[in-house]
C-alpha cells in the first residue's frame, strides 16, 4: 500500500511543481499520439468508408485484414519499422530512426487498422440503412460518403479516441524506433519503463497515474466537444 | 459543414505536427551512441554528457540496450559511436570492419547479489565460480538476463568455468528472464533469487527487497568498458567528425575525471582507465 501512497504523492509533487522534464515528456507523448491519430484518421475513414460502400472482388478479405490488424504487437510493427528505417535498410537514407516522425509512423501503422475497421462496421450499418433513400435521391456511394461520415460523426469520434488510446498507451512499438532518448525520444510510457528497469517503481506508477489523467483529460475534452456540437 | 470540419481537422493536424519539424532543424548537431543500460541507467550519462554538451554544443543522444543489441544497431550504421562492455565482442566489431578502433574508458565490476538468507551459503566467498558451483548444486533460484547482453555473456563465460550446463536446467532454478539488467533484478528480488549484475546498476538500483551483495572481488569479475567509432567507411553517412571529438573528450583527463567522480550516495561507480 505504501507503494500506492508514494506513487500519489510524486505523482502530484511532479505536477505541482510543474516538472521540466515531466512537461517536455507529456507534451512529446500529445504530439506523437496525435500526429498518428490525425494520420491514421486521413487514411483509415476513407478507406473504412470505401470498404463498407463499394462492392469489389477482395472486399471480405479486406474486412477481415483489417479486423484481423487490429491486434497488430506494437513490438512487431517496432521491429518491422526499425528494418525499414535501419541505415542498412530501404529507406535508412531518410535518417528517420531514433526520431518522433519514426514513432509516428509506427503508431499510425498501429492504429490505422482500428479506425479503418470500426469505421467500416459503423458507416456499413448506416449504408444499409440508407442506400435506398440515398439512391433515390440520386446519390452514387461516392456521393454519399461524405453524408454518412458525417452522419456517423460521433460515433467515429469514439472510434478515433479508441486509436488515440491504443497509440497513447503503447511501449512495444516506441521503444525500438524511438530509442527511448532522453529530451529527444523519451515519452511516458518509455519513461514509465525505464524506471521500473530502474527499480523505482514509485515514480514509475507516479508517471502511470499522469497517463491515465493524460488519456482521461484527451477523451473528456473530446466528450464536451461532442456535447457542444449536438447543442 | 463537412468541409469546415475537414478543415479544422487539417488545421489542428498542422499544429500538432509543427513543433516536431522544428525540433528536427534546432538539433541538427548531435552524435547518436549506442551503450549499454548498465553505463545509462546508472545516471552516469546524465552526469557527464552536459559537460560536452555545454562545451561543443553537440548533443549526444544515447540509445541504452544490451550490449548485444547496440552491436548489432552500429553494425547497422543506426548509432555513430558504440559504447559498450564486452571486450571480446568489441574486437570482433573491429576486425569484422564495423569500427575504426577501440579505446579502454573505464570499468568497474560485476558481483553476485542473493537473499539475505544465503540458502546455497556463498556469502563472503571470493572465488565466484566456486560459489556458482554451490548455487547449481542446491539448486537455488538464479536469474540470468538471458539477452546476450555484455552481462549476460560474462555469466555464460563465468557458468563455463564452473562446467555446468545451464542451458538445460532453464526454466527450472536456472531461469531466464530476457530483459535488461534492470528488470532482471526486480525479478530477481521479487523471487528471491541469485543474480549476476554489474556495481553501477546495482548501486542505482532501488528495488533490491531483501538481496544483497553475496560475492564479489574475484579477478573474473572484472568488467571493462570500451569505446569505438562506427567505421565511415563502411557507413559513410556516420558523423565521424563529432563522434570522434566525444571520443577524444570521453577519454581526455576532463572526461576521465569526471566519470571518476560521478558517485552515488558517495560512492564511486566506474574507475576511468583510459590511459592503461
Amino acid at each position: 500500500m505504501s507503494d500506492f501512497a508514494a506513487a500519489f504523492s510524486n505523482a502530484v509533487s511532479l505536477i505541482v511543481e510543474l516538472d521540466a522534464g515531466l512537461a517536455e515528456i507529456v507534451l512529446l507523448s500529445l504530439r506523437v499520439s496525435m500526429s498518428a491519430v490525425f494520420i491514421a484518421t486521413l487514411i483509415g475513414l476513407p478507406l473504412g468508408a470505401a470498404t463498407a460502400m463499394f462492392r469489389f472482388p477482395g472486399r471480405m478479405s479486406i474486412v477481415v485484414v483489417l479486423n484481423a490488424m487490429m491486434g497488430l504487437p506494437p513490438v512487431v510493427v517496432g521491429l518491422v519499422v526499425y528494418l525499414l528505417l535501419s541505415r542498412a535498410g530501404p529507406f535508412g537514407v531518410m535518417g528517420l530512426l531514433f526520431t518522433p516522425a519514426a514513432m509516428i509512423i509506427a503508431q499510425t501503422v498501429l492504429i490505422f487498422p482500428i479506425i479503418a475497421a470500426l469505421t467500416r462496421q459503423v458507416v456499413e450499418d448506416l449504408w444499409e440503412e440508407y442506400a435506398e433513400q440515398l439512391r433515390s435521391l440520386g446519390a452514387t456511394p461516392a456521393r454519399a460518403m461524405p453524408t454518412l461520415l458525417w452522419d456517423a460523426r460521433f460515433s467515429l469520434l469514439t472510434t478515433i479516441l479508441a486509436g488515440f488510446g491504443r497509440a497513447s498507451a503503447e511501449v512495444g512499438a516506441v521503444m525500438i524506433v524511438g530509442g527511448n532518448i532522453d529530451h529527444v525520444t523519451r515519452v511516458m510510457t518509455t519513461a514509465i519503463a525505464l524506471e521500473v528497469s530502474k527499480g523505482d517503481l514509485a515514480l514509475a506508477l507516479g508517471l502511470g497515474m499522469i497517463l491515465i489523467s493524460l488519456s482521461l483529460g484527451v477523451t473528456g475534452a473530446a466528450f464536451v466537444m461532442r456535447e457542444a456540437a449536438r447543442g | 459543414m463537412v468541409k469546415k470540419s475537414i478543415v479544422q481537422a487539417l488545421l489542428l493536424g498542422l499544429v500538432a505536427a509543427m513543433p516536431l519539424t522544428s525540433n528536427s532543424v534546432a538539433a541538427d548537431k548531435f552524435v547518436t551512441v549506442a551503450s549499454t543500460t548498465s553505463t545509462a541507467n546508472s545516471g552516469l550519462f546524465d552526469a557527464i554528457l552536459p559537460v560536452f554538451e555545454k562545451k561543443t554544443g553537440i548533443q549526444v543522444r544515447v540509445v541504452a540496450v544490451g550490449t548485444g543489441q547496440a552491436i548489432r544497431q552500429a553494425k547497422n550504421g543506426d548509432a555513430d559511436v558504440l559504447f559498450v562492455h564486452h571486450k571480446k565482442s568489441e574486437k570482433a566489431f573491429v576486425a569484422g570492419g564495423f569500427g575504426v578502433k577501440r579505446f579502454d574508458v573505464m570499468y568497474n565490476d560485476f558481483m553476485v547479489a542473493g537473499p539475505k538468507a544465503d540458502p546455497a551459503k556463498v556469502g563472503g566467498l571470493s572465488d565466484v565460480v566456486a560459489a556458482m558451483k554451490k548455487i547449481a548444486a542446491q539448486q537455488s533460484p538464479f536469474v540470468s538476463r538471458g539477452d546476450d547482453s555484455g552481462t549476460h555473456k560474462k555469466e555464460l563465460g563465468l557458468w563455463k568455468e564452473t562446467g555446468i550446463d545451464v542451458i538445460s536446467q532453464s526454466g527450472t532454478w536456472y531461469r531466464e528472464s530476457g530483459s535488461g539488467m534492470g528488470s532482471t533484478l526486480n525479478t530477481a528480488a521479487a523471487m528471491n533469487a541469485y543474480v549476476l549484475a554489474d556495481r553501477g546498476t546495482w548501486l542505482s538500483f532501488k528495488n533490491r527487497g531483501d538481496l544483497v551483495v553475496q560475492v564479489q572481488g574475484d579477478k573474473r569479475l572484472f568488467n571493462q568498458y570500451g569505446i569505438i567509432l562506427v567505421d565511415p567507411k563502411r557507413h559513410p553517412h556516420v558523423k565521424a567528425e563529432m563522434g570522434q571529438m566525444f571520443i577524444d573528450w570521453i577519454l581526455s583527463p576532463e572526461g576521465q575525471r569526471r566519470i571518476g567522480e560521478f558517485t552515488i550516495d558517495g560512492k564511486g561507480l566506474f574507475v576511468p582507465n583510459a590511459n592503461g
